[in-house]
């Protein structure tokens, strides 16, 4: 049996259904829609309309990066597709949970959530005082994965440590001090 | 602005109910007109997929918020999706009335 797929955290729900494709030639396709799931669009939203890298963004999404490399890769195949043959696209489905804040109310004791991050909450939606609290429950195996990877070059030799400039490896980068090659800090590869 | 509870009985000295999904009456109450309306849950004895079921049977009312002690575990995603907010009340025995009371602030 093959394992579970772990759960994917979208942050909004998208504000569409889906597309549908306009012209002369578009009643006569193929009716049938391109199912985009959640996960895929969450994916390209974060990686082509916030700009993330794709381990920052695997981040967010709480999976591991090469799923994430996956996960965007399927859905620009889907939207390809979909361009192509000019099918129609459904964003739904999936195996998402989305991200909402929780708040406690004071007043009254209860716990309530936020779906709508546009709108601010200022007040208990059950009593109405304005003493809340909010609870912003950390993810812990997202921290987990971020401590993974340090943006930090380290000699394994004599253990100097320089911030790591993005688009250069960290062994293509030369110890000051003892000129032997550097590694990226938490890798296997080195023993500090 | 409806506002649904989960409640254990028809009348409103009854307690909000312990689950939200397998409750034995949802009231759908609106704070602006002060209306309510009982609705007898018919997911109650499903073996699965009670949750889904009566988030359905609500949303079919246009209800924007939910008031239960418990909600199960795969209600939250569907609850967002669709923009309804959860207001958990935790081990309490307060009855409709007074929760109503507190809807209307």
């Amino acid at each position: 049996m093959p394992r579970v797929k772990t759960l994917r955290k979208v942050l909004n729900p998208p504000l569409i259904k889906g597309f549908k494709p306009y012209g002369p030639e578009s009643g006569n396709l193929n009716q049938e829609p391109v199912n985009l799931l959640f996960e895929e669009y969450e994916a390209l939203r974060l990686s082509d309309y916030d700009m993330l890298n794709h381990h920052q963004a695997s981040v967010m999404m709480g999976v591991s990066r090469p799923t994430f490399t996956r996960i965007y890769a399927s859905a620009l195949q889907k939207i390809a597709r979909a361009f192509v043959e000019g099918k129609q696209i459904a964003i739904e489905g999936g195996k998402v949970y989305f991200d909402s804040d929780w708040y406690q109310c004071a007043g009254c004791g209860c716990n309530f959530n936020n779906p709508e991050r546009e709108k601010v909450i200022e007040s208990c939606p059950l009593c109405g005082t304005r003493q809340i609290i909010s609870h912003d429950f950390p993810d812990e195996t997202n921290e987990e994965n971020a401590k993974h990877w340090e943006y930090v070059c380290v000699c394994p030799q004599c253990g100097f440590e320089q911030e790591h400039q993005l688009g250069i490896p960290c062994n293509h980068q030369v110890c000051p001090k003892c000129t032997h090659k550097m590694k990226r800090k938490g890798t296997p590869g080195c023993k500090i | 602005m409806k506002i649904a509870i989960a409640s254990n009985g028809n009348t409103l000295e009854s307690c909000i109910d312990s689950t939200f999904a397998r409750c034995n009456f949802f009231v759908v109450y609106d704070p602006e007109t002060r209306a309510m309306e009982f609705i007898p849950n018919p997911n109650k004895d499903l073996e699965e997929g009670a949750g889904s079921a009566s988030v359905k049977l609500l949303e079919s009312r246009s209800v924007q918020k939910i008031v239960a002690s418990e909600f199960g575990m795969k209600i939250k995603p569907l609850l967002d999706s669709l923009k309804i907010q959860m207001i958990v009340v935790k081990g309490s025995k307060k009855t409709m009335k007074e929760i109503m009371v507190m809807l209307n602030h």
